[in-house]
């Protein structure tokens, strides 16, 4: 608790205007109040479903777009809205891993020439040349230093992303933001990939910001973990608690919606029925009350605070978080079984211990309005 | 002969060529020994090289595979889509006791859609962006019902957006596919799909351009759906997970070969192949250590242009080199994983493997594995 | 390093390469997309044929001194001794003997060979300059809408909206005897760089639009690619972004653009000449000649045919050669 903060974010905010002819009519309010620090060397993954915001605060946090408010603070300097030649110094400890390992490299580029990039837009002259650092990084991220010379489009997925890393590794960076940057991979690569940042991270004391859609990848990664949902944080804490003590129904829900290898058969799971409503327009109070079996009447007028729970690392928004420690056996029995098992069996669209099949597969009148609420909103 | 040399066990009833499986005869679906090849450029393409199994009613079978397995050719093959210009296919695939390969276009597209249908990854691009969700249901309906009127088809596609859970299905019926959010969207497909009552269902990446919560609702609904019409499905998929929660069997495949096959259970808790091994021990789990490092499969899933020589897999294979040179040499045959038992006993298992370690040599480097990795699937 | 678990992974990755890679993973220096486009245009029967005549009918233009001098016969020289009373010129199809491949012109009696050598010249050379000067402005304003977006963008998609609703022949027809009328008054002889420089002017005002806007799709399609931002994230500047990550993905569609609209150019010089405006009578051009060979369709036809085969084969190759170069670049976009 002593150290600084490498990265701190306070009420960071983006909304895009929609415009219909020349004038903003509304708003789409993609990341809403984020409140979140990155300690040197720590590693936070921020996980959420489509629409959350988490690609939208990666790019952000790296000023790729520009917050509508709040603050960036990054090394003790506010970022926020520093200019390009500002923020020149900062870029060098800020980087960036793409999702995509396709669409991030310049095929028309040489992957020595990709790398190298960072390092001549800066004006940066290694000792021993840049030659000689290109291949150093390339070996650093376990390829071949002769394939210097070679086009993208010779090397495959894996390969290609391993070369994104090695430019956002060529400006010794204190902090990568990395967006998705294994899921667009396959299955047998995406473990060389994890595997690769892990030990880079280890190595070379990096802080990183892991942005991702799946929670076993984030668990095997990250030591701190935020759950976004509609552009808020509604949990965070660290793996432990975030995993074994989820105290958000959502984060329950995600959990338990993961299909897992080691559990065959049709899991008893919460179920969430409907999708994520747009963030066009979210619904008033409690973000995720549309989808939630808890909720009250409370949970539409008043938004809960992102607030600390049992003292500790671990801070959750929701009116009516778990009560101690959950366990979130797959077998689903948890459910039923844990205090609140009330609330849960009363709301028919969560599936108890009961028959999956049994229970009805949307219909239920809170979920049921959220996805129809959702939909509605798209604009046609 | 020489296959069955190194193999201590030295048992000549272990390679029956491909071992029928259980109730094979009766079973909705059968593809046997299943080819198909493209001519490119670049040389031909074997994107699919012998793969058999057969799929009952009222039961799932899940494909695995990573990208270039030939997962999705099989499937497209089943649906007579490949354009016969640049595919040749060979084999026997019968549906329903009606074989499809060589079977006239127009007698393939009478089968599609009544007896088998295929709900894609992308359900916007499935959809005709131009006519509206019911209607294109209601269609769907008429080519197999001809003498169906307007309102009893459109009933029906009422009815099936009811079934497939979207709310206030007559009024949706009206609206255009972008109006649907991705998991209404993939319900829609469903219910199009299943606008005939097809006896077989195959479902390619069904949720994998979907949010979690969502792919979980989407894999409820298949489930439910198939206890209802008692329809075979074929799941293909890259995610284990998935397969774990709703398949009854698993095929593998990896460079256009299927190299295991059996329940969900046989290969999942006792995977005989070393890249299912492999698979299983570098997808991230939510249980176990999450410290321990993540075992992936080294190199790179192979192009089908140029596939390895022998066991497709060989280049990766941390046990290549216990099969001697025949790994390189020699495609392995999929054949009862048991190793000791007898033709029929391995009918009677159904675990079927293309390695060509003994089955003693696969226990105990499995062992080994797991002693490696530290965690026990 | 001491990352051995990686190593060994990757290691594997790279030496199970040319097991697995494909047709990746051949020599240690890659083929860049140039390369391959290259290799694919040589393949192609189409390109090599169109290209070969191209190239030839190039180094004819610009070889014109040299013909001129190996031919013995001069562009303005007149023969009227081998024409008859009427001006028509003697012998079979326009006079064609040894000395006159392709004959004499009736009335003035110079060669049509050698001026179809001079006229090749002066069309490649109105064509190939004004493609330049349209592709340079098409990019630079293409780039900088597309990049920058804004109001510039939207100023200059207005500009091109206005130059495309500008009728181009009448504005052609009126403006360039303005503009002779203004440098040289009524009675003074125009010289032949003037002539070629308006009608140069003329096509430049007019014909960067199309590449202006081609460029700014595709920039815009460019802006949002990943490897874009990565170069912002490290704090590229314009220049950087433009020169270094933006133009190399666009040389492709510039290019085809380029090599169609030479022919264009060709077709649009023969055309304005044609009807007037363009050459005069002094600078040999395709149009000049077809132009006045019109007259004797009927008494002479050779004279229509040999301007007119020239101008069909050169805009031929080029639009054979464009589209092969197409097919080359984007592979996909032939499937």
């Amino acid at each position: 608790m002593t150290d600084e903060p490498l990265l701190r974010v306070r009420g960071l905010t983006k909304h895009f205007p929609v415009r219909q002819g020349l004038r903003a009519t509304s708003l789409v309010r993609a990341v809403d109040g984020l409140d979140f620090d990155v300690r040197p060397g720590e590693t936070l993954g921020l996980v959420g479903e489509s629409g959350c915001g988490k690609t939208t605060t990666g790019r952000m946090l790296v000023r790729l777009l520009e917050p509508t408010s709040g603050s960036i603070e990054f090394a003790g300097r506010d970022i926020t809205h520093a200019g390009r030649r500002e923020l020149r110094p900062l870029r060098q400890e800020l980087q960036i891993v793409f999702q995509d390992p396709y669409a991030s490299l310049n095929p028309r580029h040489t992957v020595g020439r990709i790398v190298a990039m960072p390092l001549q837009v800066n004006g940066i002259k290694p000792p021993g040349g840049i030659k000689a650092r290109v291949q150093e990084l390339l070996e650093l991220v376990g390829l071949n230093p002769e394939h210097y010379n070679r086009y993208p489009h010779e090397f495959s997925g894996g390969q290609r992303q391993r070369i994104g890393i090695a430019r956002a590794l060529a400006l010794r960076p204190k902090l990568i933001v990395a967006d998705e940057p294994v899921s667009a991979l396959d299955v047998s690569i995406q473990a060389q990939v994890v595997n690769l940042l892990r030990d880079l991270q280890r190595e070379l004391d990096l802080a990183f910001v892991f942005i991702a859609h799946d929670l076993a990848v984030i668990r095997h990664f990250c030591q701190r973990v935020a759950v976004m949902y509609l552009g808020r944080i509604v949990e965070i804490g660290d793996r432990a608690d975030i995993y074994e003590r989820p105290q958000h129904p959502y984060t329950r829900a995600l959990l338990s919606a993961i299909p897992d290898v080691t559990q065959l058969g049709p899991a008893g799971r919460i179920r969430l029925s409907g999708d994520v409503p747009t963030p066009l327009d979210p619904p008033s109070g409690c973000r995720f009350r549309t989808r939630c079996w808890k909720a009250q009447d409370i949970c539409a007028t008043e938004e809960p605070a992102l607030v600390p729970r049992d003292g500790g690392r671990q801070a959750t928004a929701c009116h009516f978080p778990e009560g101690g420690a959950v366990s979130t056996s797959p077998e689903g029995e948890a459910v039923g079984t844990s205090p609140e098992g009330e609330a849960v069996g009363t709301s028919p669209e969560s599936a108890g211990a009961g028959p999956v099949t049994d229970a009805a597969v949307l219909g239920a009148e809170p979920a049921g309005r959220g996805a129809e609420a959702n939909v509605e909103e798209v604009p046609s | 002969m020489d296959s069955s040399e190194p193999s201590p066990s030295g048992d000549p009833d272990d390679r029956p060529a491909v071992p029928a499986q259980r109730s094979d005869q009766d079973a909705y679906l059968r593809v046997r020994d299943l080819r198909v090849r493209f001519d490119t450029e670049d040389g031909v393409v074997r994107a699919v090289d012998g793969v058999s199994f057969a799929v009952e009613r009222g039961r799932t079978l899940g494909i695995v595979g990573e990208s270039g397995s030939g997962k999705s050719v099989t499937s497209l093959a089943i649906l007579g889509l490949h354009d016969p210009k640049r595919a040749t296919i060979t084999g026997e695939i019968s549906v329903g006791g009606r074989q499809v390969v060589g079977l006239p276009d127009e007698e393939v597209r009478r089968l599609r859609g009544r007896d088998m249908a295929m709900i894609f990854q992308d359900p916007l691009s499935a959809l005709h962006p131009y006519y509206t969700v019911g209607r294109q249901i209601a269609e769907a309906y008429r080519v197999h019902h001809p003498k169906a009127s307007r309102r009893e088809a459109r009933q029906r596609a009422v009815d099936m957006l009811d079934r497939v859970g979207i709310p206030q299905p007559a009024r949706r019926f009206d609206q255009y596919p972008h109006e649907f959010s991705g998991g209404m969207r993939q319900r829609a497909m469903i219910a199009m799909s299943l606008v005939n009552d097809p006896a077989l269902l195959i479902a390619d990446e069904p949720t994998t351009a979907l949010d979690v919560t969502v792919q979980a609702q989407i894999l409820d609904l298949l489930a439910d759906l198939q206890a209802e019409f008692h329809s075979a499905i074929i799941l293909i998929t890259h995610d284990l997970g998935v397969v774990g929660q709703v398949a009854d069997d698993v095929l593998v495949m990896y460079g256009g070969r299927a190299i295991e096959r059996g329940s969900v259970e046989q290969v999942l808790r006792s995977p005989q192949h070393p890249y299912t091994w492999g698979l299983l021990s570098s997808v991230p789990s939510l249980h176990g250590d999450a410290d321990a490092d993540l075992v992936p499969i080294p190199g790179n899933p192979p192009s089908l242009i140029n596939l390895p020589s022998g066991c497709a897999f060989h280049p990766r294979c941390r046990y290549a080199d216990r099969a001697g040179t025949r790994s390189r040499s020699e495609v392995p045959e999929l054949r009862a994983a048991g190793g000791t038992g007898s033709a029929s006993a391995a009918g009677a298992d159904g675990h079927l493997v293309a390695c060509h370690l003994s089955a003693q040599e696969r226990a105990a480097f499995y062992a080994e594995d797991v002693a490696r990795v530290g965690v026990a699937v | 390093m001491s990352l051995s678990p990686v190593e060994g992974v990757a290691l594997a990755e790279i030496e199970s390469g040319p097991d697995v890679g494909g047709p990746a993973t051949k020599g240690v220096v890659g083929r860049s997309p140039g390369q391959l486009a290259w290799l694919r245009l040589r393949r192609d029967r189409t390109a090599v044929a169109s290209g070969v005549v191209l190239v030839f009918l190039m180094v004819l233009g610009l070889a014109a001194p040299l013909v001129e001098m190996a031919y013995g016969v001069g562009p303005r020289e007149q023969f009227q001794q081998l024409l008859d009373g009427f001006g028509m010129p003697l012998g079979y199809a326009g006079g064609v003997s040894g000395d006159h491949w392709f004959g004499l012109e009736p009335n003035l009696g110079r060669d049509v060979f050698i001026r179809l050598i001079y006229g090749l010249r002066t069309s490649l050379f109105v064509a190939l300059a004004a493609a330049l000067i349209t592709a340079t402005i098409g990019v630079v304003l293409g780039t900088l809408a597309g990049y920058l977006g804004g109001w510039l963008d939207a100023v200059l998609n207005w500009i091109t909206d206005l130059t495309l609703a500008m009728p181009f022949l009448i504005i052609a027809l009126a403006l360039t005897p303005a503009i002779t009328l203004r440098f040289y008054g009524e009675r003074g002889q125009v010289s032949s760089a003037f002539g070629v420089g308006v009608l140069i002017a003329v096509f430049a005002i007019f014909g960067w639009t199309s590449t202006a806007r081609l460029v700014r799709g595709q920039v815009i399609a460019l802006r949002e690619r990943e490897f874009v931002e990565a170069a912002r994230a490290s704090g590229a500047g314009l220049g950087h972004m433009l020169f270094r990550q933006l133009l190399p993905n666009i040389w492709a569609p510039i290019l085809v653009s380029f090599s169609l609209a030479v022919p264009q150019f060709i077709t649009s010089e023969a055309a304005l000449s044609f009807i007037g405006v363009g050459l005069s009578d002094e600078t040999p051009s395709f149009g000049r000649m077809i132009y006045d060979s019109l007259d004797f369709l009927q008494t002479d036809p050779a004279y229509v045919f040999f301007p007119g085969i020239t101008i069909f084969a050169l805009v031929f190759a080029f639009n054979l050669f464009g589209d092969a170069l197409r097919d080359a670049l984007d592979p996909k976009s032939s499937r």
